[in-house]
This record gives C-alpha cells, structure tokens and sequence, in this order.
C-alpha cells in the first residue's frame, strides 16, 4: 500500500457538559483513516454526526479535542494554502465578481505573480468549469450552480495538495448536481487531486470516490466501514449504473445508512476495531476484510 | 393610467401650488386694515429675496453681510472638517471593538454615558479648551456624528459572516489584509449606514451651534437675519439649510450604493 499523504489518528470531538455536572458530550471519538495521494475519498453519515467537524479540523478552521492529522509528513495546525476548501453554502465573497472570487484566491496563493499571469490562471479555471462570459457577474447574479461552479474554481485554482469539500451539491437540484459532478470528474481528471469530500447523496459518492467512509451515526460516532469503489474510470453517470459492482455498493451503502448505522456500536460486528475499521469490498467474494450485518447473533459488546 | 412617478410628481406639484397658494392668501393685508401690523412674508415677498440673494450668493460686505452662499460654505466646511475627523477616529476604532469582545465590553459604559449627552452641551468645555470659536464648533460635529459611525462600524465588524472570515484565513490573509480586503467591504455597507446618520446629525447640529457661537455660518445669519427682522431672508434661508441638507444625503446615499452588495 502507498504511503498515506494524509493521516488521521484517533482524532475525537468533546463539549464540556453543563454547568451541572452534565457528562461531557462527545460527538465523535476514535476516528483514525488515511488518504493516498491522488485518492478521492468521500465520507458518509447521518446529520450531527460531526462530518462538518472532521472537515474543519482538516481544513485547520477548527481544533479537535484530541488527536492528531498530518498531511504530507507535517502536522495540521491551522489554515493553509496547502487545503483548499470548498463549504457549504459556496461562501464567495458577494462583493466580488466571479473573476474577482478566484483571482482573490490565486493572488494569495501567488503573491509573486503580477496581475496579468494571476489573470490568465484564474480565466483558465473559470473557462474549466464553463463560466466563460460569466466573469463579471456578482454571486448573487449567478444561479446556485453557477455559485458553486465558481467555488470548484476558485479552490481548484490554488492547486491544493488536498482539496476539502462539505456537501458541495447538496443545495442543487438534481439536474444541475449531475452536470456538476461531471464537470468535478473531468476538471478532477486532469489534475488528480487529493479529495475529501462529505456528501448525503449515495450516488454522487460512487459516481466520484475510489473510497467511502461511513459514519455511525452520533453522538460518540466512528468510522464503521471503509468502502472501496472498485469502478474504472473514467465514470460515466449513465454507464457506471450498469455494473454489477454499483448496485453491490450501492445496496451497501444504503443498507448502512438505513438500517445497520444507528445500532452499529452498540451490536458491532466481530473483531470491529475503530481505530482499524475495516476495508470492504461489496460485491466481491474476496473482501478484504467482510464485516457481518447487523442481524449477526454474536457479538453483543457495547460500544465503549 | 399614467405610471406612477408620474402621478407622484403630479401630485406633488398640486400640493405645492395648494399650499403657496393658502401661505400667499393667509399673508395677504386685508383691504381696508387700517395698520397692516406684523406680518410673515408670502411666498411672493420670499421669492423676490431669494432671488436677489441668488443672484449673488458669494458678495462680501462685511462680517455682518455675507451672501448666502458664503455662509453655507463656513458651515459645510466645518460640518464636513468634524465629520472627517470623527470618521478617522471611529472608523478605526469601531473595527477595534467589533473584532474584540474585550474591547466591546470594557468600552461599553462609556459609549453608554457619552452618547446621549447632546453635543451642544460640550459647547462651553469645547470653548473654554479650545479659545476659538470655529473650532469649538468643528469639535461639537465631531462629537455628534462619532457615534453613529463608531457604532455602526463595530456592529457591521462584529456581523461579518464567520464563512468571510474563514475564506481569508484558508488562503493565509494576515490579520491586517483579512481587515482590509475581507472585513471592511463585508461591513461597507452598514458603516456607511452609519456615516449617513452622522452626515444628517451633524447638519442639524451645526445650525444651532452657529446659532450659539456666532460669526459665520448658516445658523449664525439665520439668528442675525431675525435680529434684524428681515423674515422673508429667515424663510430663505431655512429653505437652503434644508436643501443643503438633502444634498448631503443624497451624496452619502450615492456613495452607500457604491459598497451595497446582495448577499
Ligand atoms: N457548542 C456545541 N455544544 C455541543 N454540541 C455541539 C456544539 N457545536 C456542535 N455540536 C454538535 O456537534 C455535532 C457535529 O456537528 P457537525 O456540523 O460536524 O455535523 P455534520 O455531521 O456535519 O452534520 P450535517 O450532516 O447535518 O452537516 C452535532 O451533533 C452538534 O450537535
Ligand atoms: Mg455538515
């Protein structure tokens, strides 16, 4: 296996109970993964289970209470140029046009570079995610999709060594969302970035990430399962539905979303390590590590 | 049906000849009044004299008969010298305490006391430290509009958006670029709120505090004109204050939109 580039080790979130002495609450703990170079890696949970938190640690916006991540050899400390974040709610600045958006990033990330080569970057970004003829334009001139594309470019712009990304699409309808991850997929081909990316959306995950990482649901959440997407690539929305392997995943997936992620740690399957979730591979006989359903009979230790 | 500026503007005309209309005939000298007695001036006697003053706003004769125009200009001056230097010292300050809670909370008590007093009544402090009378009329502005700019500033600094903030701090933005390229446009708009109370303060104030202190200005010929009794002047020239005063807003409503952003 290729040397993790990004390293999480058993990172944990806590809030101080009340001021009666409540027990400190804890939103998730134990959660260790690493991320290859170049690896697309999506995380998938329910609401609350701290996936925003994780990414803000990540992202050097927020500290974890314990634990430690280290990208590249060096430990994450606080915000950098290295970690290119792409929010929620696409947060560009509304007093800037689209072009002032990414030429705002690439300015930072450049600060040698004179006003015609931070230019000519930004424009190439822009014309990556089809904005052209849209540049002058205010964010609240541009449709939700728009926005967001302008967001993908202004983060792909800094050309990031990992590239953070909280429910990106969540807020489009599906049409949109779908060209969208299309234009992610290429603009990702081309530079084969290393991804982190939150979704709730089952195919959007598939559709984009060689890896899954599910979340018990909280509070006290783990990682449960690290699911491999053994798709090829190039991944076509309307071919990829036609693989046998997608539907295993797929069912996989929902079937832990729905049914096994709320009970998990308290019926964790046999040998479930959190610091060491394991790898799974649906749909083949040859799972690395296969991890029963949540009907299994055995096994009946309580989450600690 | 005519579109509605029209009809707005329509109507406003309509008013405005109603109500010339009633001053005029509420002015008149009954026929046959044996005195004619005390009287304000119509619209017509008001007219004439401005005319004549407009024909020559900017005459000098004098330190007791300048033309309107001069006069107007000594307190625009002084209006806009206080302003500016309120705008200096609360713009800054007002980043200062939105950005620190420390800040906010041990200066509070403070803004508390000091707000309300009306800036009149640092008027003798102002002459007894300062031994002049312009300049205690240019601290009086100051006074007045520093609070409307301090607070509005320190209210848009404190709401800026955590998500702005949190673009300058992934792309590696000192603290004084965060202020400068993320913080201040982000709280433009609601700082230019407040400097647009201010600009209307502080043209209310300066004609009382002209009044007050005398020599030149605009509230100092308002008083003298009354004192010489030329009413018909006194009338005019609370028409110019008032439209000096919307000029002002406009100016400082223009230049608001220039920031205005949609969020
Ligand atoms: N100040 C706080 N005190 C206590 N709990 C908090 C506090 N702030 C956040 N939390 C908890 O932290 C948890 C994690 O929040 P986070 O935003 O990371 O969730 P998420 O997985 O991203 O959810 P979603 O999918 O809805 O975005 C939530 O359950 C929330 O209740
Ligand atoms: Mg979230």
């Amino acid at each position: 296996m290729a040397e993790a580039f990004l390293k999480v080790q058993d990172l944990a979130r806590r809030y101080p109970g009340g001021k009666r002495g409540d027990a400190v609450f804890t939103v998730f703990e134990q959660v260790n993964f690493s991320i290859r170079k170049g690896e697309f890696v999506c995380m998938i949970g329910h609401s609350g289970c701290g996936k925003t938190t994780i990414l803000n640690v990540l992202a050097g916006l927020d500290r974890a209470s314990d634990g430690v991540c280290i990208m590249d050899g060096r430990e994450i400390a606080g915000p950098s140029l290295d970690r290119g974040v792409i929010f929620q709610n696409h947060s560009l600045l509304p007093w800037h046009s689209a072009l002032k958006n990414v030429t705002f990033a690439v300015a930072a990330r450049h600060r040698d570079w004179n006003r015609r080569q931070v230019l000519e970057h930004s424009q190439k970004y822009l014309e990556r995610v089809g904005l052209r003829g849209s540049e002058a334009r205010r964010p609240a001139q541009l449709s939700g999709g728009m926005r967001q594309r302008v967001g993908i470019a202004r983060a792909f712009a800094i050309e990031p060594k990992l590239l953070l990304m909280d429910e990106p699409f969540g807020a489009l309808d599906a049409l949109t969302r779908g060209n969208i991850q299309e234009e992610l997929i290429r603009i990702w081909s081309k530079t084969h970035q290393t991804v982190f990316m939150i979704t709730h959306d089952v195919d959007e995950a598939i559709l984009l990430a060689d890896r899954i990482l599910l979340m018990t649901n909280g509070p006290e959440a783990r990682i449960a399962e690290s699911v491999v997407v053994d798709l090829p690539r190039p991944r076509d929305r309307t071919q990829i539905i036609h693989l046998p392997a997608y539907y295993a995943i797929r069912n996989h997936l929902i079937e832990f979303l729905v049914r096994r992620s709320k009970d998990f740690l308290r019926h964790p399957p046999a040998g479930f390590d959190p610091r060491n979730p394991p790898t799974v591979q649906p749909g083949l006989e040859t799972a690395v590590f296969t991890a029963p359903g949540p009907s299994s009979p055995r096994a009946h230790r309580s989450a600690p | 049906m005519l579109p509605l500026p029209l009809r707005a503007a329509i109507l406003s005309l309509a008013l405005l000849v109603i109500l010339l209309g009633a001053w005029e005939l509420a002015t008149q000298v009954p026929a046959g009044a044996a005195s004619p007695g005390a009287r304000l001036p119509g619209p017509s006697k008001v007219a004439v004299h401005a005319w004549q003053e407009l024909r020559d706003p900017f005459y000098d004769a004098g330190p007791n008969d300048k033309g309107i125009g001069i006069q107007l200009a000594y307190s625009l001056a002084r209006v806009l010298g206080g302003y500016m230097l309120a705008a200096l010292v609360a713009v800054p300050s007002g980043f200062v305490i939105g950005m620190s809670a420390l800040w906010r909370k041990a200066l509070d008590p403070y803004i508390q006391v000091l707000r309300p007093i009306s800036p009149l009544a640092w008027m003798p402090l102002a002459l007894f430290v300062i031994r002049d009378s312009a300049a205690s009329s240019i601290f009086v502005i100051f006074i007045c509009s520093i609070w409307p700019m301090l607070i509005n500033t320190a209210f848009g600094v404190a709401g800026v958006r955590r998500d702005y903030i949190n673009v300058a701090r992934t792309h590696e933005l000192s603290r004084v670029e965060t202020a400068l390229r993320v913080i201040l446009p982000a709280a433009a708009p609601t700082i230019f709120t407040g400097m647009r109370i201010a600009i209307g303060i502080s043209w209310l104030v300066i004609v009382a505090a002209e009044m007050l202190v005398g020599g030149t200005g605009i509230g100092y010929y308002v008083w003298n004109e009354w004192n010489n009794l030329n009413l018909s002047s006194v009338i005019f020239s609370i028409l110019m204050i008032g439209l000096v005063g919307m000029l002002l807003d406009q100016a400082l409503a223009r230049a608001a939109r220039l920031v205005q952003y949609v969020d």
